[in-house]
């Protein structure tokens, strides 16, 4: 299996890490707020979401339909919380519209939804579609000479879905060096942890019998995040899959690897506990660059 | 003009818009050479997608496409692409992707292959989705007119084809209106028989029937069951006595439905007899004793309505 090499320089890290920092506090200020949404999984990618959003893809937050961009697809839709996250920080639509998610008439609904707001390339939250809606892009992409790349988070527990594994028979066959798949491989879904509800190992194996380039990395660790990305970004002829470890729930002591944190909203006695951390690692982070 | 296959009349016709339009595509689940996309596929093979026996993988696939300006025409038996209904319904419905569903081998018609292969309950389900279009044609140059217009209409669409031949009902020249419906025999005063796809020549001999034993029945063809041409639908119904459907589907949820719903809500009392499988699994056999049996074929469609008018 590749591991990920050392090809990025690092003086953007400090940077991502404390955007990633200043997003974990507004992931559980909105969640609060809603009342209801997904923390666990939301703080499990934002660490992937900042590197994909602030260094490895191509977009324009006033652009969002510039037909060149690269696309990033959120297949475990319930982790959307992350994904505004990052696009309100990006410019795609004002922050405080952060506080509207879940509420009615909002753009921010509680899974995707690509016709309520520019961003958002397709409606995911129904598990399994999401890398094959991914694939659809890397294939426009390659007929149209490889303009942009197509980047695709799935869960886990996601991967449970049989149509996971039709995209990953599919992918190679079409040889789509277009797109990239990364894993959040967080342990944690409903009914508990992945291992005892329905185990995946060997993952990697089973993503390489599909004749995928696989990259095994800590999903917390920018070095690591954003040198796979660019090793799958340079890998030709196949599609690469980033199995990143995360921790459900990383940031907050009492969410983190707790199933029950997957699908509930702090109340608002743990929100202030859970942003005093947040916020003192982002003054340490904030400190220290 | 020989009777035609409405997946034959398909697979010429994405081939011959396949020159015009070069954003679109087709894609098949291991079918090509039933639902006819091989035609496609032989002339474009580089904008051929082979998902194999893989329909969830094809739908979502083709939702990610249409997102991206393509225009992919997503190929399986009626029966099976319907039943990928989680990922028409979010990846491509609610996505609003220019996706459009070609499902083939429509109803009882296909024979002997049973009913795992029929397609009964498909238009029910595409009809249920917010902005979903349903198009059965009823020959080949229905067929022909209604590919042109998929490929440049806008948000997701179902076209439902045959197996087997179906004689013309159209004249030279014929001109597809989508949402349209076509007067094929003038509304009579007895009768109106509101068909679709197969069951849109079965109906017209039926009417010809019925009117050799003094009885006037007209027929209209409701190629576009999504949006439905309920003013039309309406108008017909307040004309006449008797309210007949003709479909090969399930009489819930597909044209029978959409029917009773239109005259229902603007008020027009009329008796209404849907033709098509009542609440019934289809079977094994050929494609005329199947529809002999389930009443579905020319006779069986005048027996109905004379026992109504009786």
């Amino acid at each position: 299996m590749a591991v990920a090499q050392t090809v990025t320089t690092s003086s953007e890290i400090p940077r991502l890490q404390e955007i990633a920092a200043r997003l974990r506090i507004d992931i559980i200020e909105m969640l609060a707020k809603a009342g209801s949404g997904h923390p666990g999984g939301s703080l499990s990618a934002i660490d992937i979401l900042t590197c994909l959003y602030f260094s490895q893809m191509r977009h324009d937050p006033k652009r969002p339909d510039w037909p060149d961009r690269d696309r990033f697809v959120l297949s475990k839709g319930h982790a959307v919380p992350a994904q505004y996250a990052v696009m309100a920080e990006a410019g795609y639509f004002p922050r405080q519209e952060l506080m509207t998610l879940r509420r009615l008439n909002s753009r921010l609904q509680g899974h995707p939804v690509n016709s309520a707001l520019p961003g958002i390339e397709a409606c995911t939250g129904a598990l399994g579609h999401g890398l094959s809606i991914a694939q659809g892009m890397a294939i426009a992409s390659k007929l149209g000479s490889d303009k942009f790349h197509v980047y695709c988070m799935i869960g886990d527990g996601e991967s449970q879905e049989g149509q996971i594994w039709e995209a990953a028979m599919s992918a190679p066959k079409f040889k789509l060096d277009t797109l990239t798949v990364i894993l959040d491989n967080n342990n944690g879904q409903i009914d508990g942890h992945v291992t005892e509800v329905m185990p995946l190992d060997p993952i990697d194996a089973k993503w390489r019998a599909f004749n995928w380039n696989v990259i095994e990395i800590n999903g917390h660790d920018y070095q690591q995040i954003l040198d796979a990305l660019k090793q799958a970004n340079a890998t030709k002829g196949r599609p690469t899959m980033i199995w990143a470890h995360t921790i459900k729930g990383k940031g907050v002591s009492f969410m983190e690897n707790q199933i029950a944190w997957h699908g509930t909203a702090p109340n608002p006695e743990q929100a202030e506990k859970a942003l005093a951390e947040l916020r003192a690692q982002y003054a340490r982070l904030k400190g220290g660059s | 003009m020989p009777a035609k296959a409405t997946r034959d009349a398909f697979g010429e016709a994405l081939a011959k818009m396949g020159e015009r339009y070069p954003d679109v595509l087709a894609m098949d689940a291991d079918l090509s050479k039933s639902t006819k996309s091989e035609v496609f596929a032989k002339k474009f093979p580089n904008r051929f997608f082979e998902f194999g026996i893989a329909e969830a993988n094809m739908v979502s696939t083709a939702a990610g496409l249409g997102l991206s300006g393509k225009i992919p025409f997503a190929c399986s038996f009626a029966c099976f692409i319907s039943s990928r209904f989680d990922q028409i319904r979010i990846s491509v419905a609610y996505s609003q992707s220019n996706v459009r569903l070609v499902g083939s081998h429509a109803g009882i018609a296909i024979g002997e292959d049973g009913y795992s292969q029929q397609g009964l309950e498909d238009v029910a389900l595409m009809r249920s989705l917010p902005g979903m279009a349903v198009i059965q044609p009823a020959d080949d140059l229905e067929t022909e007119g209604a590919v042109e217009y998929l490929c440049s209409h806008k948000g997701p669409a179902y076209l439902r084809t045959t197996r087997q031949k179906l004689e013309r009902v159209n004249r030279d020249g014929y001109q597809f209106r989508f949402g349209k419906a076509v007067e094929l025999r003038p509304v009579g005063k007895d009768a109106v028989i509101f068909a679709s796809g197969g069951e849109v020549y079965l109906s017209v001999q039926a009417a010809d029937l019925l009117q050799k034993q003094g009885l006037s029945v007209g027929v209209i063809n409701i190629h576009t069951i999504k949006p439905l041409d309920s003013e039309a639908v309406v108008d017909a119904a307040r004309r006449t006595n008797l309210v007949v459907t003709a479909e090969d589907h399930q009489i819930n949820g597909g044209l029978g439905s959409a029917v009773a719903e239109a005259i229902a809500e603007a008020g027009v009392g009329r008796r209404l007899l849907r033709i098509g499988m009542r609440d019934a699994f289809g079977e094994s056999g050929s494609p005329e004793e199947l529809l002999a049996k389930h009443k579905l074929d020319a006779p069986g469609i005048a027996e109905q309505i004379r026992a109504m008018l009786r």
